[in-house]
């Protein structure tokens, strides 16, 4: 026995752990520690097989499901119950059966002593020294600049090649003076398409679907409405509004109209829009206007536009000032 | 042969082992190979002296300690089923014509991203669990590493020396809230693009780059056709590696500050009390990573989420009723809501609405959070190392602070439904935003001010909690009163053992407690029919186990140190035997300990 002990201690413990002590104390698996936590093991032990017992027959049962390719809840709930049976086992195994301790165990020391330290950073400090002693801090500031300049032009890449440069793109949408209002289809709108409180989305016909150039056609009157805003007499003939559909709050459809109140609700945020009065908000977050789309009617009857927005649509951005 | 490269002391082993093995009559090839496998790669890897340490690796047993667990489980579920996912999904905007099993879509132009998703979804087998599955494990990765985070601020768990962990861990959460939002607008449903969106004019809200790095990201202005290739890259490859890495960072700093744990059973600022890694940590959080994957397999199983085939495809122009995001962005969708409808606009510059809630108030969140520990350090000037954790009630300021704080999050999270409120409550959209603005500020401070007085109320409660022994109120002759505890009842504050050291102890494998007496008794103990053995054969070979066993039962009965029954059980009929040590020793135990026969040692705590 006392033989035993030795060559167990050293296969095990040997090598690596020079410093420990030959000869541990010997703790006897019957000592407190290591006795099951369950007041009635025979039953964990019972609870565990059953539950093994169980995942084996959720994973067979998953096993038939696939390859017969019954429905895919059948499938989730058979390969599930296998892992929750495992799972389930497993836990009480280690709860219940297994050593409980408490055992323990001893902290390292996690602050150095200040002479480990001074070894360290003295070292580090004094052979960076001699590295660059002399004419070769001129190396160093050589290799400096390389590395500076490396890191500059790495850069450039990810500032060119992921995209192109804003510039004028948020000021400006594909409408033009004269651009035909079609729908989704490409149909051009006639004055006739829409009756009082109807609601369409259009577009520029060079940009159907845009995502900056979708607008909302309403028609809120039979008849030429007045001004929703001074200097907008003209804009809404035939009692048709249009205004930009992308939110000024955070760039959402405003795609629903309200007929009873004459108004515009972007369902993402809830901000609400008085088409009557220029679009100004009347609820909810936004802080702009929907910037309103001037329409005429050709002579043959179709809406056009008489122009782009007279300001950038949407969200706002940095470079957008008091415009 | 190998054998000539080992050193002396294995070959040793090797040959005593062989050769005992062969006298108690059981070889054992399968035994033998492994031992051999072992000591090759032993040899190579140097396995044995630092491998004991880990195998008595301390984990403090405490439920709330499972939250980390849950995340790093509910990571490798994500890891795995998304593995699946890629091989069917393709990341393009490309238009193509759907043609499949679901006839509502049949004939539409999709994007091969949404087609590919829908496809993942009906013609894959196992493929529509596998995609709930991953959706609903993002949502739970989220979720617990909230909870966890909760734990650990509330515990204190964050001071020195953890909080370059705690750093990391919010970390991580940032990066697991980018990577769900992420990998939720890939299948370029309506939900999804909607919230892409948002997101691009989130991005555009940022002062002086904003429109830049919206641009570069999109690859030019919204939509393009960048996005869903790039955020898959991002979504797949690049976060997903970053967050392994910082879960590696986040356990190597566990195992190199030990966990901290709670005061009680013998724990100190200069130890750790609990489970073995092995086995009994190993058998549980094994077991738990199972119950995370099952219970993520039955919601994907039977709780439908994120249905992209009743969004239909994002297009630009076309919005949904009831856009919510998955939960975790919740609280920014709110802040977005109840948001009031201000914008900067100064010096020809522009700081849009969607700043404040989008950009600056997240900052500010994870800033706080970085900040934390030193704030805190700042603030109670204790700087000093800590591993015995914080009861949340002893500490009112900073339980008071963090509960405030949560509150003020849930609140946001409510506001991100106040649309669904308002229609399912017939209430105006109007009274239910005014009243969120009003919450939003107003119950932080309530909570914050309740959590307070709870702390301090329950500081004068000791051992709340716990069950209590009865009191009996004495007045004594004179008019005073005074209590008296009643007698202890079973169970009332179970006796713990003393904490052992395993590295410290040699384990005496020998079942019954029939060892004590062994090295006393060395002439009949080394009997010819039993050799001693090295402990793992013990457990691969039964039969010389109980060989064993009898041999050393039949020393002690001729020594006659030992009276116990127990000795006699295990040593008596030869059928009785045949039960393994496992199935022996609890049974036997409770008698046994009594005699005290010198077996069990225990480690004096201040053994240093």
């Amino acid at each position: 026995m006392p033989d035993d002990q030795v060559t167990h201690g050293s296969s095990e413990g040997d090598g690596d752990h020079a410093g420990e002590p030959a000869s541990l104390e010997t703790l006897s698996l019957d000592a407190p520690q290591f006795q099951p936590a369950a007041k009635h093991p025979e039953r964990a032990e019972a609870v565990v097989a059953f539950s093994f017992v169980a995942a084996l027959l959720g994973y067979v049962a998953f096993g038939v499901a696939y390859w017969q390719n019954w429905r895919s809840e059948v499938l989730g709930v058979t390969i599930g119950i296998g892992f929750m049976m495992t799972g389930v086992g497993m836990v009480a195994w280690g709860k219940y059966l297994m050593p409980p301790g408490p055992f323990v165990e001893e902290r390292h020391r996690m602050v150095a002593t200040p002479e480990e330290r001074q070894r360290f950073v003295g070292d580090f400090a004094s052979r960076g020294k001699v590295a660059v002693a002399g004419r070769r801090s001129f190396l160093a500031k050589l290799f400096g600049a390389a590395v500076g300049v490396l890191s500059i032009v790495a850069a450039f890449p990810l500032l060119r090649s992921l995209g192109p440069l804003p510039g004028k793109t948020l000021y400006s949408t594909k409408w033009r003076q004269g651009s035909k209002l079609v729908d989704i289809t490409g149909k051009p709108v006639h004055v006739d398409e829409l009756d009082v409180g109807g609601a369409l989305t259009v577009f520029p016909e060079d940009d159907i679907g845009g995502a900056s150039s979708q607008t909302m056609l309403v028609r809120a009157a039979a008849q030429a409405l007045p001004a929703t805003m001074p200097g907008r007499e003209t804009w809404g003939p035939d009692g048709y509004l249009a205004y930009s559909k992308v939110c000024t709050h955070a760039g959402c459809p405003v795609g629903l109209y309200q007929e009873q109140f004459q108004q515009l609700l972007c369902p993402c945020h809830q901000s609400v829009f008085d088409i009557l009065n220029g679009g100004e908000p009347v609820f909810g977050p936004a802080p702009r206007p929907l910037p309103q789309l001037p329409l005429y009617v050709d002579s043959h009857g179709f809406l056009r536009a008489q122009a782009d927005y007279n300001e950038p649509v949407g969200p706002g951005f940095w470079e957008r000032g008091n415009d | 042969m190998t054998d000539t490269l080992r050193g002396g002391m294995s070959r040793l082993v090797q040959s005593r082992s062989r050769r005992s093995r062969r006298a108690a009559g059981s070889p054992s090839k399968l035994v033998d190979t492994t031992d051999r496998a072992y000591t090759w790669f032993d040899d190579r890897l140097g396995i044995s002296g630092g491998g004991r340490s880990l195998l008595n690796k301390i984990f403090p047993d405490h439920w709330s300690f499972m939250l980390g667990e849950i995340a790093l489980y509910s990571f490798v579920v994500l890891v795995l089923t998304g593995i699946f996912l890629t091989l069917y999904f393709v990341p393009s905007t490309a238009t193509v014509i759907y043609n499949g099993p679901y006839k509502p879509l049949d004939g539409q132009k999709v994007s091969a991203a949404y087609l590919s998703t829908i496809d993942l979804s009906f013609t894959v087998r196992f493929g529509l669990i596998m995609r709930q599955m991953h959706h609903w494990s993002a949502n739970i990765f989220v979720g617990a590493i909230v909870v966890h985070m909760c734990r650990v601020f509330f515990t204190g768990s964050f001071r020195r020396p953890r909080e370059l962990n705690w750093i990391i861990g919010v970390t991580l959460l940032t990066l697991a809230i980018f990577n769900g939002f992420l990998g939720y607008s890939l299948p370029d449903d309506l939900i999804s693009g909607t919230g892409i969106r948002i997101a691009f004019s989130i991005l555009l809200s940022m002062p002086l780059v904003g429109s830049y790095l919206a641009f570069f990201l999109f690859g030019g202005s919204f939509p393009g056709d960048a996005i869903i290739p790039r955020f898959f890259i991002l979504h797949v490859l690049i976060l997903p590696a970053i967050i392994a890495i910082l879960i590696g960072a986040h356990l190597a700093l566990l195992v190199r500050h030990k966990h901290a744990h709670f005061k009680g059973e013998g724990a100190t600022e200069h130890n750790v009390v609990g489970s073995p890694l092995w086995p009994t940590f190993s058998a549980k959080t094994g077991g738990y990573f199972f119950l995370v994957t099952g219970v993520t397999a039955l919601l994907g199983a039977l709780v439908q989420i994120n249905p992209i085939w009743q969004f239909g495809q994002y297009v630009p122009y076309k919005v949904s009723y009831a856009v919510q995001p998955d939960w975790y962005m919740g609280w920014l969708d709110g802040a977005l809501r109840v948001m009031t409808p201000w914008e900067i606009v100064a010096g020809g510059h522009m700081v849009p609405n969607a700043f404040f809630p989008g950009i600056l108030l997240p900052g500010l969140t994870f800033g706080i959070l970085y900040a934390w520990p030193f704030i805190e350090a700042r603030f109670t000037g204790d700087r000093g190392e800590h591993h015995i954790l914080d009861n949340p009630r002893d500490r009112p300021w900073r339980t008071a602070i963090g509960a405030a704080v949560l509150s003020f999050y849930l609140v946001l999270f409510g506001a991100s439904s106040t649309d669904v409120l308002a229609n399912y409550f017939s209430i105006s959209l109007n009274a239910v935003l005014q009243a969120f603005q009003i919450l939003t500020v107003a119950v932080p401070f309530v909570v914050g001010f309740v959590a307070y007085r709870i702390c301090v109320e329950l500081q004068h409660a000791p051992g709340s909690g716990k069950r209590k022994r009865a009191n009996i109120m004495m007045r004594s002759v004179t008019g005073g009163y005074s209590t008296v505890p009643t007698e202890a009842r079973p169970g009332d504050g179970r006796v713990m053992p003393e904490p052992v050291d395993l590295d410290l102890v040699d384990l005496d494998m020998t079942p019954n407690g029939a060892s004590a007496p062994a090295p006393a008794t060395p002439a009949a103990g080394n009997g010819a029919e039993a050799p001693v053995e090295a402990p793992e054969e013990l457990e691969a070979a039964p039969k010389a186990t109980a060989t064993r066993t009898r041999a050393r039962s039949a020393a002690a009965k001729a020594t006659a140190s030992s009276t116990g029954d127990g000795a006699g059980e295990a040593g008596e009929p030869a059928p009785a035997s045949r039960s393994r040590a496992k199935k022996v020793s609890p049974a036997s135990t409770d008698g046994e300990e009594k005699p005290g026969k010198g077996g069990v040692k225990r480690i004096p705590r201040d053994y240093r």
